[in-house]
């Protein structure tokens, strides 16, 4: 049967061009791959190849013509005994169907397009069943898990709390292994993964070349082919050099791939300011990676959470990020021993109950905020107190729950103001809990400059205790 | 293709450990199995792209679409040395590679058209696809990504202490990128078994070789990491073959990763917006004229006696139905239920 040569679109864009010249005469043969016209855009000159072989029945467009619409026949490819009159009727079997292409370029093209033959519309579409946008499914999480009465408590470190539990994950599943800048035979440039050389072998603790670029990329392409890799960085502010394979390759692939193929693996190391490190060394990243579908972001405080969540992370099948930091790893809290302490990733938790205002805050932030609700309470003001633990999934159930019995919020964090962790968080509690909020919502953030290097300067640039201490008698009126 | 004078380049390091000894080996001699099996791969890609290109003109296909027209016997001839169990990976321009290995061409063409027979469901078009099952690991729309990713999976076969090997191709234009050489780094710090086949189609999308590249002899990329590599006529599937013959080998005994710089030409622009105005149509006419992958291979099948002009036609019309029931299905199979929007972000 003749077949219809259109028109081609260069560019999802392209709605008409003008068919400069033809290559080919009517009555020439064609091979697939000739050239047999070439056409102009306002950006382009292309060829049109042929894609079939034939003969070039008839010349439907002349050259010279202008503004020739998309797919418009512009010729009639035949075959041996064949004449270009028994031509489909134009558009029968090459038109794709009305229901194609919901392409927000191509209303306008449609609609000058008369006959609407062409190319398929977004209003063809949505004309009977209009595609709305369905609702986002709801995760539900699992609360934490019971610690039964009786179980010892032990005094413990971040720090010891972090090894710990990568130990124990590395126990239990011979998949999981570390690589990362000195993990391995210096022990961890912040003692994180001493031991585990010794326990587990240079097969398992990798110390890799300073390529942060290159190893992030390394473990997301392992843990596509199943492995569990814990990539640590000796700080977040060195993964920005990898941050392209955290986003476009770990956090992507699952969806991009239809679900068949995604990244089970833990980027963990120290984030944000630790001392007198300066302007590259002190950033704050959970906003950034919170911003990122197909991530999950934690940032624990305690030395429970951190074991609890990391052993989750480990687990999780999907990319973790996991926020620490310096600071926080020498400092001593309980942490339950039991076999397997597993915390839920996407839960907050209540550190501090109170009834005349919420603090929300997440990993170092909530040193201000305890701090400060110590001295709240001398002066008569009940705070409570949510640790997020984790920036995505956000559990923001419990923050709303929170403010709708304090109906006052402040939030705390130390990364930059702009679009915060905490801006979300306020825009989200106005958005779903308006009237229950009885003061507008105050967002305590490092302030907006890169990390001065000074002592008395730096020291102004993180938040500090008396701003969230004045924050809350603020939504208070109580100043 | 005319061959490339090997230029004597500072390989006094890398003699030391025998890299030097590893020379492009002469091709192979096909029997007539692998002519027409070769001819039969060749050919369904070349067409699938033309019919690739021919939906995108109509509108069918959105968004990028880069063709492998001119490059099919890379993919080919190295499919050929491959064992079942191996891994590819590459950048976008990746149909090619997909079919090789043996993915289906209604899966591919479906997700070119964005339509729920598609590989990832129609979530993610020409650049993005994966088979898990086929040990296709994409697909990546950032140039050089793969590079590290292809690595990665290197580093997973002598975790596994297995005897796969990663084939992690990459263009002549991402051989700039910076990871790529912290891969190399690691690759050969690690003895990993990954092959990094440098799809040399000498531009970088519009830039040639001569101005973006200071080592335009992409088989010495390497060099600085003890990396041997050869550089191969990447128009005879042939010359492939033996090259992945001994890549594979060269990978599969433990001796590390190995550079396999293949010289090859894209008739088509770099994408299918690209008017290609960098280079003369005599420069493309030349090469379909006298270096066509597929035209090689059935000069030989004619002149040996192999197979007759029926029979050849016979595989071109068995080809152009494959195509055409793929171009078919993914014109009519019913785009992504709007319920995908929220599935496969998390697991």
């Amino acid at each position: 049967m003749p077949v219809d040569i259109l028109m081609p679109a260069l560019s999802p864009t392209m709605e008409e061009g003008t068919l400069s010249k033809w290559l080919k005469k009517e009555g020439d043969s064609v091979a697939p791959g000739d050239v047999i016209a070439e056409i102009e855009t306002d950006k382009a000159t292309m060829e049109v190849e042929a894609v079939d072989e034939g003969t070039l029945g008839k010349i439907l467009v002349a050259e010279g013509t202008e503004n020739v619409k998309v797919n418009t026949p512009i010729a009639v490819l035949v075959a041996e005994g064949e004449s270009a009159d028994d031509s489909p009727k134009p558009a029968a079997s090459a038109t794709p169907q009305a229901s194609s292409k919901p392409d927000a370029d191509t209303p306008k093209a449609a609609a000058d397009d008369a006959g609407g033959k062409a190319r398929p519309a977004a209003e063809e579409t949505s004309g009977k069943q209009a595609q709305t946008v369905p609702a986002e499914p709801k995760a539900t999480v699992a609360a934490d898990p019971d610690i039964p009465a009786g179980t010892e408590m032990v005094p413990t470190t971040v720090r010891e709390a972090l090894r710990d539990a990568m130990a124990e994950e590395m126990r239990r599943d011979a998949d999981v292994f570390i690589m990362g800048e000195e993990v391995a035979e210096y022990q961890g440039a912040y003692k994180i993964t001493q031991g585990l050389l010794q326990e587990f072998g240079p097969k398992r603790v990798v110390d890799t070349p300073i390529t942060e670029h290159g190893f992030a990329g390394v473990g997301v392409g392992a843990a596509m082919s199943g492995l569990k890799p814990i990539v640590e960085f000796m700080t977040f502010n060195f993964a920005m050099q990898a941050i392209d394979q955290i986003v476009n390759s770990a956090a992507k692939t699952l969806y991009m791939s239809g679900g068949q193929m995604g990244a089970p693996i833990v980027f963990r190391g120290p984030n944000g300011a630790a001392a007198r490190v300066g302007a590259q060394h002190s950033q704050d990243y959970a906003a950034w990676y919170g911003h990122i579908p197909g991530l999950k972001v934690v940032q624990p405080y305690t030395a429970a959470d951190a074991k609890g969540l990391l052993k989750a992370a480990i687990r999780d099948p999907n990319p973790v990020i996991f926020l620490e930091n310096e600071i926080l790893y020498g400092q001593t809290f309980d942490v339950p021993k039991l076999d397997d302490f597993v915390l839920p990733i996407g839960k907050a938790r209540i550190h501090r109950t109170g009834k005349d205002a919420t603090i929300v805050s997440f990993g170092i932030g909530m040193t201000y905020a305890v701090k400060a609700a110590d001295k709240l309470a001398e002066e008569g003001i009940d705070v409570e107190i949510v640790d997020l633990r984790t920036i995505r999934p956000m559990d923001l159930d419990t923050v709303i729950e929170s403010v709708r019995k304090t109906n006052r919020l402040v939030t705390v964090e130390e990364g930059f103001p702009q679009s915060s962790v905490g801006d979300h968080i306020a825009s989200q509690v106005m958005q779903r809990a308006f009237d229950h909020l009885d003061a507008p919502v105050i967002t305590i953030c490092g302030k907006d400059v890169p990390m001065p290097y000074a002592a008395n300067l730096e020291k102004l640039a993180l938040p500090n205790v008396g701003e969230v201490v004045e924050a809350v008698k603020a939504v208070c009126y109580r100043r | 293709m005319k061959a490339v004078a090997k230029k004597t380049s500072p390989r006094t390091k890398a003699d030391a450990d025998g890299t030097a000894a590893v020379k492009t080996p002469k091709p192979v001699e096909f029997d007539k199995e692998q002519e027409l099996s070769a001819y039969r791969s060749m050919l369904l890609i070349r067409r699938f792209e033309e019919k690739a290109g021919q939906l995108y003109g109509m509108g069918f296909i959105g968004g990028f679409c880069h063709l492998y027209i001119g490059q099919e016997a890379v993919v080919t001839g190295l499919r050929m040395s491959m064992k079942d169990g191996d891994q590819m990976i590459t950048a976008y321009r990746d149909h090619g590679h997909m079919l090789a290995m043996e993915m289906t061409p209604r899966g591919v063409m479906a997700e070119l058209t964005g339509r729920r027979g598609g590989y990832s469901r129609g979530k993610g078009g020409s650049m993005h696809m994966f088979s898990k099952e086929k040990n296709f690991y994409g697909g990546h729309g950032i140039v050089g990504a793969q590079v590290s990713l292809g690595t990665g999976l290197a580093f997973a076969n002598r975790y596994r202490e297995n005897d796969f090997v990663s084939l992690t191709f990459f263009g002549d234009g991402a051989a700039n990128q910076g990871q790529v050489y912290e891969s190399f780094n690691m690759a050969s710090l690690w003895k990993l078994p990954v092959i990094y086949v440098i799809e040399n189609n000498r531009y970088a999308m519009g830039t040639s070789v001569t101005r973006s590249s200071a080592e335009t002899d992409f088989s010495h990329r390497g060099i600085s990491f003890k990396i041997p590599g050869i550089q191969v006529d990447g128009m005879d599937v042939r010359a492939v073959k033996a090259a992945g013959d001994l890549a594979l080998d060269w990978c599969r005994s433990g001796k590390g990763p190995i550079i396999l710089e293949m010289q090859t030409y894209r008739y088509r622009g770099h994408s299918m917006s690209d008017p290609a105005k960098y280079r003369s149509k005599d420069e493309v006419q030349k090469m379909r004229s006298e270096h066509d992958p597929i035209e090689q291979v059935k000069a030989r099948l004619v002149e040996k006696g192999w197979a007759s002009e029926e029979e050849l036609k016979a595989i071109d019309k068995e080809v152009r139905d494959i195509v055409a029931d793929s171009a078919d299905f993914a014109q009519t199979d019913p785009e992504p239920d709007v319920s995908e929007l929220y599935t496969d972000i998390l697991r």
